[in-house]
């Protein structure tokens, strides 16, 4: 396997503007004769079908969800970053391209991050104009907000549903090009297969959810748009659907996964109440602008909090990070959540939550103030957990939200497969090793808008595409070796259900592949994903048929993914010895418990080949070496 | 902790073109933090280890947010908590003992495609018909060139959170879908970006809503009572307004 990131060559600032300058074109004319498959339907599936669409080419999209609307982009919060400038306050696009590398701590590629920067105002520009509903100020112009990692003011939002605003708006794009007889939409269908033919991605296999039948596509190329991978763990803040397979079954055709141990563990969550929970809800990181974080002092201690004097409180976070406190980034403070947890301060009945507290903010500001700047969040949390913030504190635990990790692409989005270009969280492009607040929308939208369409014709101006048809054996393959693994799934008929094995996949998986890994812990976590995963395969217990709706025969197609990605994610983590951005290895930290990276010898990207040697799991690890010409490895310091 | 005892009165219809019937379960042990929808995945374990086949009902971001859950409970829509999507709804609502009736939302438009699961699909085809503004990628001025009013973009905001769940659609007494297809509008309608195609935007939403076989609006409002999100029946008549001065 040859992993070229195919960076062009010049200064930082003129690679992006070079490569437009040179990008190979296809002509109108042409551009109808070309057929591009979308898989996900978030920011950047959207923006790229709809896109893509505008230019002339034939557009066939498919989510899960049973509108393209659905996708889980709807759900982010906080914002978005560009680089415009508006408050006055020195920002710049290198001023973006650089708190973003530096908050990935060092474990992306330059290039990719300093075009994201360059591409941002170029997306509020393009949202605006779709009517997107910014937050405006008195004199009409849009406003911004401040977002952890940055000292300027550059994030834009609309309210807390910044991520639904930004979706309807390309979703909207898309469903004008669905009129205009561009682009064709299939909801309710799942990838389940890539159909690689001479070396090239030329298709794909779904299935229809409702009716169940196996299908066939082919196309001249294949855009990934599939979101990340944190449903592994359970419990984290994706939607229910959110999953891996697209992106897995692509990798076990052939395609690198770069990264996989990279997850973002966001550290204002609500807490787990029982084992009945489905899933996570994050409050907003803004909380911790004006809530103190602390636990008791004293393990035993089972007073109220309320009752708790000053001097019994621990201030964890204020007493350790002095100069940042409360507002340390967000894999400082997940860390130290669970340390205090571990070391039996946790509150609640399950022992595994902290206090946010609002008393003193309250005191100094007064109810109104704390009600104007965050009432929609704490009725959201009192509807969840019956508990009033503005009386008792706020009970907040850590929890997966994000992957950095995902299918290996080169400068032009495109995998090691030709073909296959993969967009938004589903690629390990630009965030490293620890994504900041308000970039994962700039990111999707970036890919969407304004790089695919571009690269994409680039490739399809350059490579030969001769007629594929849907009769080639390789769709015929694949289309079997779909039908037979839900058939195999639906035949073990065993005794434990589907979310039982998740259940206890994700909880391998927290303890021992989430916020902290060891040697020992990670070796464990191998051995003990690999005897689950014999077990789910012999004990499965998957209800109905194949051959109609059956939402329970989807969750086992993606969880028996989930388990052989988990153990790559601990393996990955088991390779790299050193404890950078979210992944902390207990072996690889200072007496006071901070990271210690080591640019020496993992200043590279993992990139993963997927080897099925006699049926057994196999993988081979493939580095790209990450170059820094353009800025300085600086070890990150919030004492 | 409490918990509680539960019956449940579910609507099972094993595919489009089967007669439904309700079906009973009890259920015990509902712990009293629970979600709505976590106590029906209880329920749906429970059913898979007794070899049955579970209930189907769509859901995903489980946070109110994404417009997938649709459940019509004891007769309304995302049940009895006001502007809360039945997935955050929590089994603290209820005591022990009570009985809960479960359906999907009903609408000629709406096809069921399992047991609660319906197929909302018009719903696309009435943005499709012109629910965007028209504008290609690359194309956009400077997000700052025209300033818009404070307050107009905080009403455009407003009606632009509607969720697509259909509560709406389940509510009317004509199964009408004028408030979705009232808020697209008077979201961009409002907007300088969306003024150009104001009156070819909503002809051909209103067109393609009647196309779909939703009811009109006789001003129940009963719409504006279930909408997890608030929408107000203010854009209906606002939609009519514009449907009239663009027809006559």
């Amino acid at each position: 396997m040859k992993l070229d990131p195919k960076v062009p060559s010049g200064p930082l600032e003129t690679k992006w503007s070079n490569y437009l300058r040179d990008v190979k074109l296809v002509s109108p004319n042409n551009k109808r004769k070309h057929k591009i498959i979308v898989v996900g339907t978030g920011l950047a599936g959207a923006s790229a079908a709809a896109s893509l669409a505008e230019l002339g080419y034939n557009v066939q999209t498919f989510c899960i969800t049973d509108s393209a609307r659905r996708a889980h982009s709807i759900a982010a919060q906080g914002g978005i970053n560009a680089a415009k400038n508006y408050q006055n306050d020195g920002d710049s696009v290198w001023r973006l391209f650089y708190d973003t590398i530096k908050g990935g701590d060092y474990r992306s590629r330059e290039s990719n991050v300093y075009r994201l920067a360059e591409n941002s105002n170029q997306i509020i520009d393009q949202a605006v104009a779709q009517g997107v509903p910014f937050g405006r100020d008195y004199g009409g112009l849009l406003d911004n907000r401040s977002f952890g990692g940055a000292q300027v003011s550059r994030t834009f939002y609309s309210r807390g549903q910044t991520g639904q605003q930004l979706l309807l708006g390309a979703y909207q794009a898309m469903m004008r090009m669905v009129h205009a007889g561009k682009i064709e939409s299939y909801v309710r269908h799942e990838m389940l297969d890539l159909v690689v033919i001479d070396g090239k991605a030329r298709g794909i296999i779904t299935r229809d959810l409702v009716d169940g039948s196996i299908n066939k596509w082919e196309a001249d190329a294949v855009i990934l748009c599939t979101g990340g991978y944190g449903n592994v763990f359970y419990l984290s803040t994706n939607a229910k659907n959110s999953n891996v397979t697209a992106a897995w079954r692509c990798h076990k055709r052939g395609a690198a996964f770069a990264n996989p141990c990279f997850v973002q563990i966001h550290p204002t969550c609500i807490p787990v109440s029982g084992d009945y929970q489905s899933k996570l809800t994050l409050m907003s990181e803004s909380l911790r602008n004006d809530g103190r974080v602390w636990v008791p002092r004293d393990p035993e201690d089972s007073r109220p909090p309320n009752e708790i004097p000053e001097e019994d409180r621990y201030y964890y976070l204020e007493e350790r990070y002095p100069s940042f406190g409360n507002l340390v980034p967000r894999d400082v403070a997940s860390r130290n959540a669970k340390l205090v947890t571990d070391d039996g301060m946790g509150v609640g009945d399950s022992g595994l939550a902290v206090y946010l507290d609002f008393r003193d903010a309250i005191k100094r500001d007064g109810k109104d103030a704390i009600k104007a700047k965050y009432g929609n969040l704490f009725d959201m949390y009192e509807n969840i957990t019956d508990d009033n913030p503005y009386e008792v504190p706020m009970r907040i635990f850590p929890a997966v939200h994000y992957t950095m990790g995902g299918l290996w692409v080169d400068y032009n989005l495109m995998s090691n497969i030709p073909g296959l270009f993969v967009a938004g969280e589903a690629n390990f492009s630009d965030h490293g090793a620890n994504r900041l607040g308000a970039s994962a929308l700039m990111q999707g939208l970036s890919d969407g808008y304004f790089i695919i369409p571009y690269t994409v014709g680039d490739y399809i101006a350059g490579e030969e595409l001769p007629k594929v048809s849907k009769d080639h054996e390789a769709f015929d393959e694949a289309a079997k070796d779909s039908q037979e693994q839900l058939d195999k799934l639906l035949n073990v008929k065993g005794d434990k259900t589907v979310i039982e094995f998740h259940r206890e996949l994700g909880k391998i998986m927290w303890d021992k592949v989430g916020i902290s890994r060891s040697k020992e812990g990670l070796e464990q976590a191998i051995e003990e994903i690999r005897s689950l995963r014999e077990e789910f395969w012999q004990n499965v217990r998957v209800p109905g048929d194949a051959n109609y709706y059956n939402k329970y025969l989807e969750f086992a197609a993606r969880v028996a993914d989930y388990f052989e990605l988990a153990e790559l994610m601990a393996l990955d983590a088991l390779d790299r010895d050193e404890s950078c951005g979210c992944h902390l290895r207990d072996e690889f930290q200072t007496e006071e418990g901070e990271a210690i990276r080591n640019d020496e010898k993992y200043a590279y990207v993992s990139a993963w080949e997927f080897l099925d040697v006699n049926g057994k799991l196999e993988t081979k690890l493939h580095k790209e070496d990450l170059n820094f010409e353009f800025v300085e490895l600086k070890q990150r310091s919030y004492k | 902790m409490s918990t509680m005892t539960i019956n449940l009165k579910i609507w099972r219809q094993k595919n489009t073109e089967a007669k439904g019937e309700f079906q009973v379960y009890k259920l015990n042990d509902v712990n009293e933090h629970m979600s709505f929808l976590e106590m029906l995945d209880v329920l749906n374990e429970n059913l898979i280890k007794e070899g049955k086949d579970p209930v189907e009902f769509d859901y995903d971001c489980r946070e109110g947010i994404c417009g997938s859950c649709n459940l019509v409970v004891n007769g309304r829509a995302h049940g009895p908590k006001r502007l809360t999507a039945v997935c955050q709804l929590h089994m603290r609502t209820y005591s022990d003992g009570d009985t809960i009736v479960i359906e999907p939302p009903r609408a000629a438009a709406f096809p069921v495609i399992k047991d609660l699961v319906v197929d909302r699909s018009a719903f696309d085809r009435i943005i499709e018909a012109g629910g965007y503004v028209s504008v290609k990628t690359g194309a956009a001025p400077e997000a700052n060139l025209i300033p818009v009013q404070e307050e107009v973009a905080n009403q455009a905001f407003d009606y632009a959170t509607c969720i697509g769940c259909g509560a709406c659609v389940a509510a009317c007494p004509n199964s009408s879908a004028s408030l979705f297809t009232a808020s697209k509008l008077a979201h961009l309608n409002r907007l300088p970006q969306g003024k150009p195609e104001r009156e070819k935007r909503t002809v051909a939403m209103v067109q393609q809503m009647e196309a779909e076989g939703f009811g009109d609006c006789s001003n129940y409002a009963e719409c504006e009572a279930v909408c997890p999100v608030g929408i107000s029946i203010s854009s209906i008549a606002e939609m009519r307004k514009n449907y009239l001065k663009a027809i006559f």
